[in-house]
């Protein structure tokens, strides 16, 4: 089936890039990981236009609740994902009651105060979290009790790699789903929604949690495969970091979640390692070159080029 | 009792009354519309109707019960339904979907996160009568953005009664549409389920005249005379609003 052609292409270009970049194990589990924050983001912002630059809040809460179920709980990783993504979801949840009645500039101050406020809480609460020095001690079990996680990383990739697997597949179901189909609308036209009889604000507090439960798997999986948290988790950076990725991408389509996530690591890397000084003006210079001439980011390349050509050749259609 | 019932509507914006002891009502089958000159409070009474706005004092009924309390989409649900006088469409999905969304949500499916959205036999038979109804067929699957305004226009109408209401205001269904086109509209009313209650706001008096079988006249937020449109056409206050004044 056509559908299935993409998914696959990206499947097999993560084992390409396995087998491409053998000592870079870290680096591509790092990409994996913050794919599924990305996506989580596509859902709040691109399918259901809920502008926020708060989702480390989300990924945060997850990082610290796996992190810290794993040293006093139980150490099994698939349960820890679980308690991420609970975790994740309860904070959007309860900062989704006070967040979604507020739209525009309010809401990305506000959600910019959520993450502040987690950051400042787990500064604070030194015994728990560890503060500033990040949560250590993180020893898990082997996933599903078969695969120990090795210093090398192999375990660690395709264990992020089945998960970015899940959420995506969980993602493109939702997508076409009514509860996907209405979030669309909501983006559309929030007043017409509310016209054809639904509730706008709960139907945004329920995007907002499954997508702040997806962040928490996120940050779940960071935690239990870094055996670290630290408090960069709940930083704006972050937040910052993943929306550009997306707009690189471009939003409202998964695809563009996973291409954006993927440009903006590897260039992130290349341009770090030549030069440790200036690699920020090389993203600074692609972001600008994808907004003027990508409106709606790079996964929008094929259908502009398309179009270039063929008004090459009929003037003005 | 049936219908819609407005007893006493008032709605004041600090020192500003704009709708002023409004008493109205609206029954099945009804075809009625409500016009006046601008700033008359038309749609003001519209959107207390509709729940957009809460009325200062008064009461609303809808089948007997108080209405007044409940928000928009409590009352959508109950059946009160309107179009918008500016075209607040899903621009961005394909006409289809647009008359998807109401039918899943009237059918209380809007929260389903499993299966398709377009995976129920029947949504979808009752997505493609609608889009005979309107002659829309031919543009199922163009996007809402790239329609002619008066196509837009009849999405609006398929879209809101996709809900099944049982009251239907129309708030200025031809606004904006080239005289071409207006005849659409036009045919799109006529065509109406017979039991549907309607309320029809327009500035368009051709169209009102072609449409309702009763008319009210609001002015300055007070209702000034209500009757048939002969009644109306041959009233010399009416005359004076709409001719001496200058008016359209």
């Amino acid at each position: 089936m056509k559908s299935w052609g993409p998914p696959l292409l990206l499947l097999i270009l993560a084992v390409v890039l396995y087998f491409a970049l053998p000592f870079n194990l870290a680096f591509l589990t790092r990409i994996l990981i913050m794919v599924v924050l990305v996506l989580s983001l596509d859902l709040v912002l691109g399918y259901a236009g809920i502008a926020t630059l708060g989702q480390a809040a989300l990924y945060g809460a997850g990082a610290y609740a796996a992190g810290l179920f794993a040293i006093h709980v139980w150490a099994d990783p698939v349960a820890g994902l679980f308690v991420g993504a609970g975790a994740g979801a309860m904070l959007a949840f309860v900062s989704g009651l006070v967040l979604m009645r507020t739209q525009g500039l309010t809401l990305i101050m506000l959600s910019i105060a959520v993450a502040s406020i987690c950051l400042e809480i787990a500064n604070k609460a030194r015994d728990v979290t560890g503060g500033a020095d990040g949560l250590r001690g993180i020893r898990m079990e082997p996933v599903l009790g078969l695969f120990a996680f090795d210093f090398i990383g192999k375990t660690g990739f395709w264990y992020a790699l089945a998960v970015v697997a899940v959420v995506f597949v969980v993602l493109a179901l939702l997508s076409r789903a009514p509860l996907g189909l209405s979030l669309r609308g909501i983006h559309e036209s929030p007043e017409r929604m509310a016209a054809i009889g639904v509730s706008v604000y709960w139907r945004r507090i329920t995007a907002y949690t499954i997508g702040g439960g997806i962040a928490g798997i996120a940050g779940a999986l960071s935690a239990q495969i870094t055996q670290l948290v630290s408090l960069e988790s709940f930083s704006f950076t972050l937040s910052a970091e993943a929306l550009i990725m997306l707009i690189l991408g471009g939003t409202g389509r998964l695809y563009g979640a996973v291409l954006g996530t993927l440009i903006f690591m590897f260039v992130h890397h290349w341009a770090a390692a030549n030069d440790p000084f200036n690699w920020l003006f090389v993203i600074g210079a692609l972001v600008l070159a994808v907004v003027f001439f990508l409106p709606k980011g790079v996964i929008s390349a094929p259908p502009a080029i398309t179009r270039l050509l063929k008004g090459g050749r009929h003037a003005g259609s | 009792m049936q219908g819609l019932e407005v007893r006493g509507l008032s709605k004041r914006f600090g020192g500003l009354t704009v709708s002023e002891d409004i008493d109205f009502d609206l029954m099945p089958g009804d075809r009625k519309a409500l016009i006046g000159p601008n700033g008359a409070g038309k749609s003001t009474f519209s959107n207390l109707v509709t729940g957009i706005l809460t009325p200062t004092s008064g009461t609303i009924r809808f089948d007997g019960s108080d209405i007044g309390r409940l928000n928009e989409a409590q009352r959508v649900r109950l059946g009160i339904a309107k179009t918008f006088q500016i075209t607040t469409l899903f621009r961005d999905l394909t006409v289809r979907e647009n008359l998807r969304l109401p039918i899943l949500e009237r059918e209380r499916r809007g929260f389903g996160f499993i299966g398709r959205a377009n995976g129920h036999t029947a949504i979808e038979a009752e997505v493609d009568d609608l889009l005979g109804q309107f002659a829309l067929g031919g543009l199922a699957d163009r996007k809402v953005a790239d329609l002619a305004y008066g196509q837009q226009r009849l999405v609006e109408l398929a879209l809101t009664l996709a809900l099944k209401p049982r009251v239907l205001i129309l708030d200025e269904p031809a606004a904006g549409v080239p005289s071409s086109e207006t005849h659409l509209i036009v045919d799109a009313i006529e065509r109406l389920p017979e039991d549907l209650a309607v309320l029809i706001i327009e500035h368009d008096m051709d169209l009102v005249f072609r449409v309702a079988r009763q008319i009210v006249v609001l002015v300055q937020g007070r209702i000034l005379t209500e009757g048939t449109p002969e009644d109306i056409a041959a009233d010399a206050q009416v005359r004076e609003l709409y001719l001496g004044g200058g008016h359209d």
